[in-house]
């Protein structure tokens, strides 16, 4: 697996940095990891970077996770970039709204890095 | 296959198992994310309530989730959860409890039937110090989970409104 550029979205720093140990944890290795503590400042991040993986909660200010990866299609930085969502929010209806938006993935809070391997790892070409 | 949890909660009508429920969802969190098991007392405690972790619910089930602790409690569970030693955690220790609580209360909700697509949740909201009272609505109810962190009190409570 080639060394990748990494988008971690999340309201909390220490979460940020959970799912970033989690990644290296589950083998993934980052040139990279770009972070941003909501949609908005996501997009912002994607504006100016390319990266080959996001990884985003839903619950934020400003602009929620599912909002950022519906407008995520309008994004050329963002193009063919998988998107996995890390999130409390367990329901049926936000997993089938944020796979219907775009998304690839989708773990639940709390989670294992070997839940972040299982998900993440495909989406990159790599068996888990 | 249903986990203890989803067999316990039944569903969002009645409460009476609910209390099994947060314990269930509360030792989740800590076991996954923190590496450690919360035991339970083997005599009641006095409460140290130096930090609050609060989380509020609303939809099908309106109320708020709270964690209360020692500031040396938390700071420990945020070494734990961060993985590096309690002397070196700063600010974030607020962030990562706060987290912890949401993802407690998270991990409740999805484990009652129809909480987890009707129930939202805040951003957490954390309270150093002991000199506050939450005032809920008079018929209110409330639930308390009192467990043992590191031997250190941990009391999880979920004040229901509706």
């Amino acid at each position: 697996m080639n060394s990748i550029r990494t988008l971690i979205v999340d309201d909390s720093s220490v979460m940020r940095k959970i799912v970033e140990r989690s990644l290296k944890q589950a083998g993934v290795e980052m040139s990279a990891v770009l972070e941003a503590g909501n949609g908005a400042e996501a997009l912002a991040v994607l504006a100016d970077n390319k990266v080959d993986l996001i990884l985003c909660d839903i619950n934020m200010p400003v602009m929620d996770g599912l909002e950022l990866v519906k407008q995520l299609g309008g994004v050329p930085n963002a193009k063919g970039v998988p998107v996995v969502m890390i999130t409390t929010e367990g329901s049926e209806s936000h997993v089938v709204q944020a796979l219907s938006a775009g998304a690839r993935g989708y773990i639940r809070k709390p989670f294992t890095a070997e839940q972040v391997k299982e998900h993440v790892l495909p989406l990159l070409g790599v068996n888990a | 296959m249903k986990t203890t949890g989803e067999l316990l909660a039944g569903n969002a009508s009645g409460h009476e198992n609910w209390g099994k429920v947060l314990e269930v969802a509360a030792r989740e969190v800590f076991e996954l994310m923190l590496g450690c098991t919360l035991t339970h007392p083997e005599t009641p405690f006095e409460e140290v309530r130096e930090i609050t972790a609060m989380v509020g619910l609303a939809g099908l089930l309106c109320g708020v989730m709270g964690i209360r602790c020692s500031l040396k409690a938390s700071t420990c569970m945020a070494s734990k959860m961060l993985g590096v030693e309690p002397g070196t955690i700063g600010p974030e220790m607020r962030d990562a409890f706060g987290e912890i609580c949401n993802m407690v209360a998270g991990n409740f909700k999805n484990k009652i039937a129809r909480l987890g697509n009707e129930c939202m949740l805040s951003v957490p909201t954390v309270i150093t110090g002991n000199d506050y009272c939450l005032h809920s609505p008079t018929d209110s109810e409330a639930l308390e989970v009192r467990l043992l962190f590191e031997d250190m009190p941990v009391i999880i409570s979920l004040q229901i409104h509706n």
